[in-house]
């Protein structure tokens, strides 16, 4: 549990500290997750929407870079795809839903819809050949993530629909069907944190084959190997949730830093 | 756009001609006026806020109770806005349907249900309210008289309401602690007008606006304050552009500066040393344009004492012994006893024997006077030099110095040019302030030495802020000092009259009127007045010192009753609470700036069970009997003898001790023979609540259902009081003609009214007075027409002469106002109003519109103070005085520009409540509050 | 047919166009849907705004000008208000601008979609400078073009005088009073939408529109001779060849083409 309550935590907290500051002037952190300033001076920007205004022929200016580079830099070198399951709170939602979806029981009734993981992939290619064509910044435009954080900061209007549109595509299309194929910053940040250090590392020695966390994991892919070898989960699509981690029983999976040098 | 309305233009152009010259009104519009349209019905009234005196026409749909004022259009006939409104005007439809109209009569309670000083207001029934106003009015009697009993009263009362409350007070109660609002702002009008021409209200009339050829505004933004008279002052600017010249003489730049040709902003206070400085530009350099043909026929010369302080508390009242005024509101206050001669207005008081560094000791106030000779004037003129002037009087730090001499010189020369006709109008700038009663009076001096006075687009014009501050604060006297038809208290002739009229013993009336609106706070204050009401009007939010008001209120042994459509600060600040019709829900009539009177009739049932302020002090005299009332009242207050017992009198009159007061005052013989009468086309098809009751089926003053008086008790209040004026130079036509015509300016003679007063060729009073002698002009009003002699100082020769017919130029020099900035209160706080705005906002507040478009009170201040300051745009700033501080947003932009030393903050924003702030001298002849001066510091909140 | 008939190839180029397919269809829901979102052109922008094209590809919709606002004027754009998402705005009649001295929502901009340049005078901050918009007045519904005396606009406006002057007018048809008209003065007006909050029509009649939308374009072929500063748009000028369908045809074509002449 203690990995759920630190990812509410911190994603609980990120979003109070922008309620804070827009609403009662508390400036540590304002803006919101696409860009915002951290303690008064430093720019904090999300690459990918930077991308997007790039691609869209917009002058990027340094403020901008440098905040865009800074996330970057991070996830890329030490979170891995983190943002997505201890930042963005899309993630309470369709944790939510997943949560309902297995209570009811709902995978086991349903047909399954095939989608593929790669969509995400495809729907990031085509925000990027829309902003260009259309010259703005595509996915920022409509993204059901922004409505969320930008909602709970500065007035959410019709966006709840939105987000029930996720919270029931999840619960009643696909499974984890938001952010494990559709959403394309998600398929950024899987791309951008392909190599960053922080990892789950699987032993296959402690492993009892209860295969419970193919079962909470929201990007199944990532755990081929347990039960079958030793490693590291090195796909970029691990959030890093540590699902996996709190309900081995058998100390099978834990966080490690990534060792390139021994890496077969 | 503009294609459109030439062409509309156009083709009006042939009727409107007509129109302009006041000759026909349109057929169509004459049609409309008595036909009732489809399911609605139009009838004439008079806008409910200033003293213009616009006639609108109002729209009420609806049955009965249901019937509600649903539009309303600029009455076309009417000849001072010919169909046009200001924006408030344009709301009067909008003005009685606030969501928070006060419905029913509130009291604060105790968890008894008792009456409870501390307790929370609870709804109780009309009767509950009447008897604890009986038992506290009762005691407040028992426990310092008449005079204990006070009322807060009106220029916005109807003429009929202030005269049923006139008549109750000064009758009844024989109580004069009973004062208008309009104190605060006509006072020194009034007395300019009585000490120059011995009778109230202005020769002239708004039709000089068309005859002029220069229009000064002395202190007034009459552009916000009276826009339909600005929109008439533009068009004749239009008219003529290089003929015409506007000037504005103004403390700050506001908008009445858009039209002006030259624009004097001078330092507060120094109106007068300017309006000096006009008079020695004619004696000393242009001695050849006085008129001394007009001036030997008409004038006299007349001097008074200059120490005679600032209406402010005196030494030795109970207030200032009991120590309720700090050190620093004492620091201002003692100037009241005694002051230092500054070197400022060292020069200007030298002819009256006073150098720099004196002590000047201050009597109280006094409005006496003497005669003194042209060269005792001459000599009072002589320190207003061009240097002199300027140096005293250039309000904007930054301007150059010889830039603002030849505006001075500009502007005396407009007055002096021979054949240039000039109006001169004020408002409030004049009025509120220390010397008000000076200014006014030299503002006459200018226009009498030139023959510029009462004569078809010339005179000096003094414009009202309410409406009705003439028709009935000044004319029926709602005064402390005043019976109807400028008669006084004080004379022993002019209550003998009054008690005859009234049908009440002679001696009945209290003799001495010293309780004007400060003095009944100060009162209560003072512990002496027990029992107040609050009538039409807001006096704990437009009086200055005002946290002293409201504690004594909150906090001391008396009972507060206030009357009010709506909660404003004093239905807070009250122990009982009545809901009031408000205007349209009742018959009424105001009288407005230009002497013209206006009728209507009841509209509408009032909301909830609110009722007229006349039903309520007519229910209200239900409870006081002849000897409850007429026994010996010993001395109290300002009064040292004591009133006699007048019982036995009313005995002989055929009054028995437990005849009450409505037997005698209002219900008597002669108001029952004002018939209700529904054949009658003036009352056909129209509620008369007070009259007939209403289908609201009220419970009234003694628990039944109130069925009315059953006689036309309007029309009875209206003719009583009219019969006060008629052959006295005040003539009120009948009832029934004012129900018929737009409104008629007195004094109306054969059915004629009347337009230039005191001028023999328009005025029948003057031509009646000039019959033998021939002359133009006969300034007939009686008070102070007989006088001593003396000089500068003082009286020399005691033997009185009568200067029957003539008015008077005054010596009266320029002195400082009691506080001014220094080194802790650096800056002048001036407030007023703004156009959207009406007074205290109880109503205009509630018009969403009209809320939104000016939602509160800005402190206007000039952006190089602002950035001393180190206060921004927009942001709030504490502006404290010795007496209070109040938070506002500062505005650098926009409509008021002050020079840099001055700040203007609104009072209509209770949420910014100026008047904690603002300093409650009065002009001690006047008692009018100077609320436009005083020392503030402002700083970041 | 039966799974087994198809060659590997044909099924690799059968899912490469069912893809293609399937990616064409969403791009283009997707681009209406980015159509449909930004076609509102009748968005105020804060003050130093880019262009609006500019302003959407540059914008990220951070709203950390939105939070630096001190009169709560600026809004991010909700689902439902009908504008493109995220972006900040101001409703006018609604909170106005009022206009700042030192316009904290400027600076703050990260992306430099409001740009401080277009807002200062020689590194001051001008906030008179800002074009958020221009006011529009409807004649016919405000009441001062009635004659009332109203103008409760120019005494709003923080540009009194400037920005919205007063023209007087007789009115003819009582001959004695004047109309005071409201006239806004399109170069000076920033849009700030004061006079627009503070009209007292139902609607407002006086309304603030974006300037592409309202304002004109004379031609630099002209300049007013009466007025030595419009000669600086003589530098747009160019001698460029001009085209109608009258000169469709080349001059020789047309000489020689008599055939409607008689």
């Amino acid at each position: 549990m203690k990995y759920l309550i630190s990812r509410r935590i911190t994603q609980i907290t990120v979003m109070a500290l922008y309620v804070a500051a827009n609403v009662w002037g508390l400036k540590i952190l304002e803006g919101n997750l696409s860009s915002s300033v951290l303690l008064g001076t430093v720019p904090l920007s999300d690459p990918y929407a930077v991308l997007q205004m790039c691609v869209a022929g917009s002058v990027i200016t340094t403020d901008v870079l440098i905040g865009a580079v800074i996330i970057a830099l991070f996830y890329g070198v030490v979170g891995g795809r983190m943002f997505c399951s201890w930042v963005c709170p899309i993630n309470m939602v369709t944790d939510a839903a997943n949560w309902l979806r297995r209570k009811l029981g709902i995978s086991h009734v349903q047909k399954r819809v095939y989608m593929s993981r790669n969509l995400r992939l495809w729907i990031l290619a085509m925000s990027l050949v829309l902003s260009f064509a259309m010259g703005l910044t595509a996915f920022e435009l409509v993204s059901p993530i922004s409505m969320l954080h930008r909602g709970l900061v500065f007035g959410m209007g019709f966006g709840f629909s939105a987000i029930l549109i996720i919270f029931f595509f999840d619960l009643f299309v696909h499974e984890n069907g938001w952010c494990g194929y559709v959403c394309p910053l998600g398929g950024f940040y899987s791309l951008v944190g392909k190599f960053s250090l922080i990892r789950v590392k699987h032993n296959v020695d402690n492993c009892t084959e209860c295969m419970k966390c193919k079962v909470v994991c929201p990007e199944k892919e990532v755990l081929h190997m347990v039960a079958k070898h030793s490693a590291t989960v090195t796909m970029g699509a691990c959030t890093n949730c540590a699902r996996c981690i709190e309900v081995c029983d058998d100390d099978a999976l834990n966080f490690s830093i990534r060792n390139f040098i021994d890496k077969k | 756009m503009s294609l459109d309305r030439r062409k509309f233009l156009k083709s009006a152009a042939a009727a409107s001609a007509a129109s302009a010259m006041g000759m026909t009104v349109p057929v169509e519009l004459q049609a409309s006026q008595e036909k009732a349209e489809s399911d609605w019905r139009w009838d004439k009234a008079a806008c409910r806020f200033c003293g213009t005196g616009c006639g609108i026409m109002m729209a009420t749909k609806g049955e009965g109770n249901d019937r509600k004022i649903v539009a309303v259009k600029g009455d076309p006939a009417a000849p001072v806005n010919r169909g046009l409104n200001c924006i408030k005007g344009y709301f009067n439809a909008k003005i009685m349907y606030g969501a928070d109209r006060l419905t029913q009569p509130l009291l604060r309670v105790g968890a008894d249900g008792k009456f409870d000083k501390h307790g929370k207001f609870a709804p109780i029934s009309w009767e509950r309210a009447f008897d604890e106003m009986e038992f506290y009015a009762k005691k407040a009697l028992k426990s310092g008289g008449p005079e204990a009993v006070g009322v807060f009263s009106s220029g916005q009362y109807t003429i009929m309401e202030g005269y049923a409350a006139q008549k109750m007070m000064k009758a009844g109660f024989r109580s004069n602690a009973f004062d208008p609002n309009a104190r605060h702002c006509m006072a020194s009008a009034v007395v300019g007008f009585y000490q120059t021409f011995g009778v109230d209200e202005p020769s002239g009339c708004y039709d000089d606006i068309e005859l002029t050829d220069t229009v000064v505004a002395w202190g007034s933004n009459m552009a916000e304050m009276h826009p339909i008279l600005w929109s008439r002052v533009t068009d004749r600017k239009l008219s003529d552009p290089d003929r015409v010249k506007v000037v504005s003489i103004q403390t700050y730049t506001h908008r009445t500066s858009d039209l002006a040709d030259i624009e004097i902003l001078f330092s507060p206070n120094t109106d007068t040393a300017l309006w000096n400085y006009v008079a020695h530009e004619i004696v000393y350099n242009h001695p050849e344009v006085i008129d001394w043909e007009f001036i030997k026929k008409h004038i006299i010369f007349a001097a008074g004492p200059v120490n005679i302080g600032y209406g402010m508390r005196r030494k030795g009242e109970k207030s200032l012994v009991d120590g309720k005024y700090t050190e620093l509101e004492m620091e201002t206050i003692s100037k009241e006893m005694s002051k230092k001669v500054s070197a400022k207005e060292a020069p200007a008081l030298a002819p009256y024997g006073y150098k720099e560094g004196d002590t000047m000791n201050n009597t109280a106030g006094t409005l006496k006077h003497w005669e003194i000779s042209f060269e005792e004037y001459k000599k009072s003129l002589a320190p207003y030099t061009l240097d002199y002037t300027a140096k005293i009087v250039k309000g904007d730090p930054d301007e150059d110095i010889n830039e603002f001499k030849a505006k001075l010189k500009a502007l005396a020369a407009l007055y002096v040019e021979k054949g240039r006709k000039v109006v001169s109008f004020w408002t409030m700038g004049m009025n509120q302030h220390t010397r008000g009663t000076w200014t006014n009076t030299l503002s006459y001096n200018v226009h009498f030495m030139l023959n510029k006075q009462a004569k078809p687009g010339s005179g000096a014009f003094s414009l009202t802020g309410q409406p009705s501050a003439c028709g009935t604060a000044r004319e029926v006297g709602t005064f402390t000092h005043r019976l109807p038809a400028d008669m006084m208290v004080k004379n022993p002739k002019h209550r003998s009259i009054a008690e005859h009229k009234w049908m009440v013993p002679q001696g009945t009336i209290n003799p001495v009127g010293k309780q004007h609106i400060m003095k009944i706070h100060r009162d209560i204050e003072d512990g002496l007045i027990k029992f107040a009401w609050v009538n039409v009007c807001n006096p704990y939010q437009d009086s200055a010192s005002a946290t002293h008001w409201i504690k004594a209120a909150r906090e001391m042994d008396n009972f507060i009753v206030t009357s009010d459509g709506y909660p404003g600060i004093s239905a807070k600040v009250s122990d009982l609470i009545l809901p009031s019709a408000m205007i349209y829900e009742k018959w009424g009539a105001y009288g407005n700036a230009e002497r013209r009177t206006q009728h209507w009739r009841q509209q509408v049932v009032p909301v909830g069970d609110a009722m007229s302020d006349t039903w309520q002090w007519v229910e209200f005299s239900k409870r006081f009997t002849v000897k409850d009332l007429w026994g010996e009242q010993a001395p109290s207050g300002p009064r040292k003898k004591p009133l006699p017992n007048v019982i036995a009198q009313a005995k002989e009159m055929g009054y028995s001790e437990d005849t009450t007061m409505f037997d005698i005052l209002f219900a008597n013989d002669v108001a029952k023979s004002y018939k209700l009468d529904q054949k009658d086309p003036i009352q056909a098809g129209y509620d008369n609540s007070e009259g007939y009751g209403d289908g609201r089926n009220v419970i009234g003053s003694d628990g039944k259902v109130f069925e009315g008086y059953g006689f036309f008790i309007q029309k009875y209040l209206w003719e009583e009081y009219a019969s006060f004026t008629r052959g006295h130079g005040h003539d009120l036509a009948p009832f029934d003609m004012y129900q018929k015509v737009r409104g008629l300016k007195w004094p109306v003679v054969d059915g004629k009214e009347t337009q230039w007063r005191f001028n023999s060729k328009y005025d029948p009073y003057a031509a009646k007075e000039t019959k033998e002698n021939g002359n133009a002009f006969a300034f007939y009003g009686k008070l102070a027409k007989a006088l001593p002699y003396g000089d500068l100082q003082g009286i020399k020769k005691k033997e009185k002469t009568g200067l029957k017919n003539k008015a008077k130029i005054f010596a009266r020099p320029y002195m400082d106002p009691p506080e001014m900035p220094d080194e802790n209160y650096d800056t002048w706080l001036c407030t007023g109003r703004v156009l959207e705005h009406w007074h205290s906002g109880t109503m205009t507040m509630r018009v969403p519109e009209l809320y939104r478009a000016v939602p509160e009170a800005l402190c206007y201040m000039h952006p190089a103070d602002a950035k001393a300051k180190g206060l921004k745009q927009g942001g709030l700033a504490w502006v404290e005085s010795r007496r209070g501080k109040v938070k506002a947003r500062v505005e650098t932009r926009g409509r008021n520009r002050p020079a840099r030393g001055l700040v203007f903050v609104p009072w209509f924003d209770e949420k910014v409540f100026i008047n904690k702030v603002c300093l409650d001298a009065t002009c001690p002849m006047s008692k009018q509050t100077d609320y436009k001066k005083c020392a503030v510091k402002i700083y970041k909140a | 047919m039966s799974k087994e008939k198809f060659s590997s190839r044909r099924k690799f180029l059968l899912t490469t166009a069912r893809a293609a397919g399937l990616a064409g269809i969403g791009a283009l829901v997707w681009s209406s849907m980015l159509e449909e979102s930004t076609a509102s052109s009748l968005i105020l922008r804060p003050p130093g705004a880019l262009p609006e094209k500019d302003f959407l590809k540059t914008c990220i919709k951070c709203g950390l000008c939105v939070s630096a606002c001190p009169y709560d004027t600026l809004k991010l754009a909700a689902p439902g208000d009908h504008k493109p998402m995220g972006t900040p705005f101001f409703d006018a009649r609604d909170i106005p601008c009022y206009m700042c001295t030192d316009i904290p929502c400027v600076p703050v901009c990260p992306t430099g979609a409001l740009d401080e340049q277009s807002v200062s005078t020689d590194g001051e901050l001008d906030i008179n400078l800002s074009r958020m918009g221009v006011a529009v007045i409807d004649s016919s519904a405000c009441v001062a073009f009635w004659g009332i005396q109203c103008d409760a606009c120019h005494r709003a406006c923080p540009l009194i005088d400037e920005a919205i002057i007063i023209e007087y007018d007789k009115n003819e048809r009582t001959g004695k009073h004047a109309f005071l008209t409201p006239v806004v003065v399109n170069d000076v007006c920033t849009g700030c939408g004061m006079c627009e909050h503070a009209c007292i029509t139902e609607k407002a009649a006086i309304t603030i529109i974006p300037r592409d939308v309202v304002l004109g374009h004379a031609g630099s072929h002209y300049v007013k001779g009466w007025d030595k500063k419009d000669e600086a748009r003589i530098k747009d000028a160019t001698g460029a060849t001009t085209h109608t369908e009258l000169s469709k045809q080349s001059a020789l074509d047309s000489l020689n083409d008599d055939s409607e002449l008689y």
